[in-house]
């Protein structure tokens, strides 16, 4: 009886953790995409020749935190330029003449996986010869970077309460067992059983609530999982075109080990807090 | 087989429950300890189980100078101790061959060991025939019969009995006195604490009496 009040409860916290913890991959999943349209852009001296150009390029692509850099031309930066800012009008173009006014401007935007080392970066990137200017964002980085923190806070701050009741809840549930078969351990003792094959009993109570009460919501929530993302991409279609959500596999593949493991952990440490506190052989 | 010296145990600031008892008991001696309650008796046995420290002095038993014993190693201590309760202490739920099964095993023997071992040690007791019946299904007497094979599973050489009389009548209380004797006369070491006077005049056996915690009296065995 009291097994299955421990295994509901454990399964609760473990649900509750498996929710939390698919939000979390989301949740990093989207200013992970968000990250990656924010760039650092930069600007070379006048009349740089294109070998300087291609060796800065270089340079910036050997950084670590670098996933791709993208070369402007002038004669791009211009294109683009007219598209954003006279509807692409060709007649509005000619009327710039001849002279380039962004001869000046070729570039290259610099993507990065990691936006926290954005500034770091920009740093490196300024203190390169022939570059003029670098441009960051960094509200852009501070925010999103900062999100990501806080996320990750929350999650870790929730799921430590969680794994502090389902331990205490296990650890109760081995007490009551220790109560129940009192006498037993008493006779055992005396005629000289072993701590562990007195303990072992307990302890396997314990991992088998623990991973039984991982494994009920694991199936759950798999379900849950894809119910709940084709709800929202079938009902709230203007969502599905911001959030791209991670597809179950991607996140079941680390939430069953962690899970099972965790379950399984809770089990051992809340048998052992018990046989700790209640056995003296 | 047991040596006591000056062995003092208390409780509290009262009165100790031991004082000062000091006891000898050879190889394949079978002594009865008798006094009143709250003599020192059961203290006596827990401290030979080494369920207690004593306050002072100094225990050994079988060779084994208890304060030198290391938590960890009390179990494999108590194997060389088979120890008899007044209320037999069998487990309710398992049959009398699962009950001296279980004793064998909590030591480490193999499967193959305790099928060969409990039928010998249920011939032993005279309940060879009753390895299926469960404890409720048996009386008093057969009961006691079950903890003492229970408690000779491991072979040991020395046998605490508290009481083991206690909760039989007449008749059973001389069935299991007669058994321990019969075991003693293999060799092992019998340590009986009881009240049945009777038994213990008849029996002629050396008696170790006590009395507010200390040794009044050591009668030897009457040859």
């Amino acid at each position: 009886m009291f097994s299955i009040a421990s295994i509901a409860t454990m399964a609760a916290c473990i649900f509750l953790f498996g929710l939390i913890f698919s939000m979390v991959i989301n949740v990093r999943q989207m200013v992970k995409e968000a990250e990656s349209g924010v760039t650092i852009t930069v600007f070379f001296d006048e009349g740089i020749s294109q070998d300087q150009i291609d060796k800065i390029g270089q340079e910036i692509q050997a950084r670590p935190e670098v996933t791709k850099i993208k070369y402007v031309s002038a004669e791009e930066a211009l294109q683009q330029y007219v598209d954003e800012y006279m509807n692409g009008s060709e007649e509005a173009a000619q009327g710039l003449g001849d002279d380039n006014p962004l001869a000046n401007s070729a570039n290259y935007e610099v993507y990065m996986d990691d936006i926290s080392q954005q500034s770091e970066l920009a740093s490196y990137i300024e203190s390169l010869d022939g570059v003029r200017q670098v441009n960051q964002s960094v509200l852009a980085a501070n925010i999103l970077s900062d999100f990501n923190r806080l996320a990750a806070y929350v999650a870790i701050a929730i799921m430590a309460i969680l794994l502090g009741v389902a331990v205490f809840l296990i650890s109760n549930t081995v007490r009551i067992g220790i109560a129940v078969r009192s006498d037993e351990i008493a006779i055992m003792k005396l005629i000289g059983a072993s701590n562990h094959f007195i303990n072992a009993p307990f302890i396997v109570e314990g991992i088998v609530i623990g991973m039984t009460g991982s494994i009920i919501p694991l199936v759950i929530l798999y379900f849950l999982y894809n119910k709940i993302v084709t709800y929202i991409l079938g009902h709230f279609v203007f969502l599905s075109d911001v959030i791209n959500f991670v597809p179950a596999g991607h996140v079941f593949v680390y939430l069953v080990p962690v899970s099972l493991i965790l379950g399984a952990g809770i089990g051992f440490i809340g048998s052992q807090i018990t046989i700790h506190r209640h056995m003296n052989v | 087989m047991i040596q006591l010296e000056n062995v003092s145990k208390a409780y509290s600031a009262g009165a100790p429950a031991l004082y000062q008892v000091s006891l000898d008991v050879d190889d394949g001696e079978f002594v009865f300890i008798v006094g009143p309650s709250g003599s020192g008796k059961s203290t006596l046995i827990k401290l030979l189980l080494k369920e207690l420290e004593p306050t002072e002095g100094k225990i050994v038993v079988g060779g084994h100078d208890l304060s030198k014993i290391k938590k960890r190693q009390i179990p494999r201590y108590r194997r060389n101790i088979g120890f008899v309760f007044q209320d037999f202490r069998l487990l309710k739920d398992r049959t009398v061959y699962d009950n001296l099964a279980f004793a064998e095993r909590a030591t480490g023997a193999s499967t193959r060991k305790i099928r060969s071992t409990v039928p010998k040690m249920l011939s032993m007791v005279g309940l060879a025939e009753k390895y299926r019946s469960m404890p409720d299904e048996l009386s008093g007497g057969e009961q006691q019969r079950v903890a003492i094979a229970r408690a000779l599973i491991n072979r040991p050489k020395l046998i605490l009995a508290d009481e083991p009389t206690g909760n039989l009548d007449m008749d059973n209380a001389w069935e299991i006195m007669r058994l321990l004797e019969k075991i003693n006369r293999t060799g092992t070491t019998v340590l009986v604490v009881t009240h049945n006077l009777e038994i213990v005049s008849a029996m002629k056996k050396r008696v170790v009496r006590l009395k507010q915690g200390a040794i009044v009296d050591d009668e030897p065995a009457e040859v």
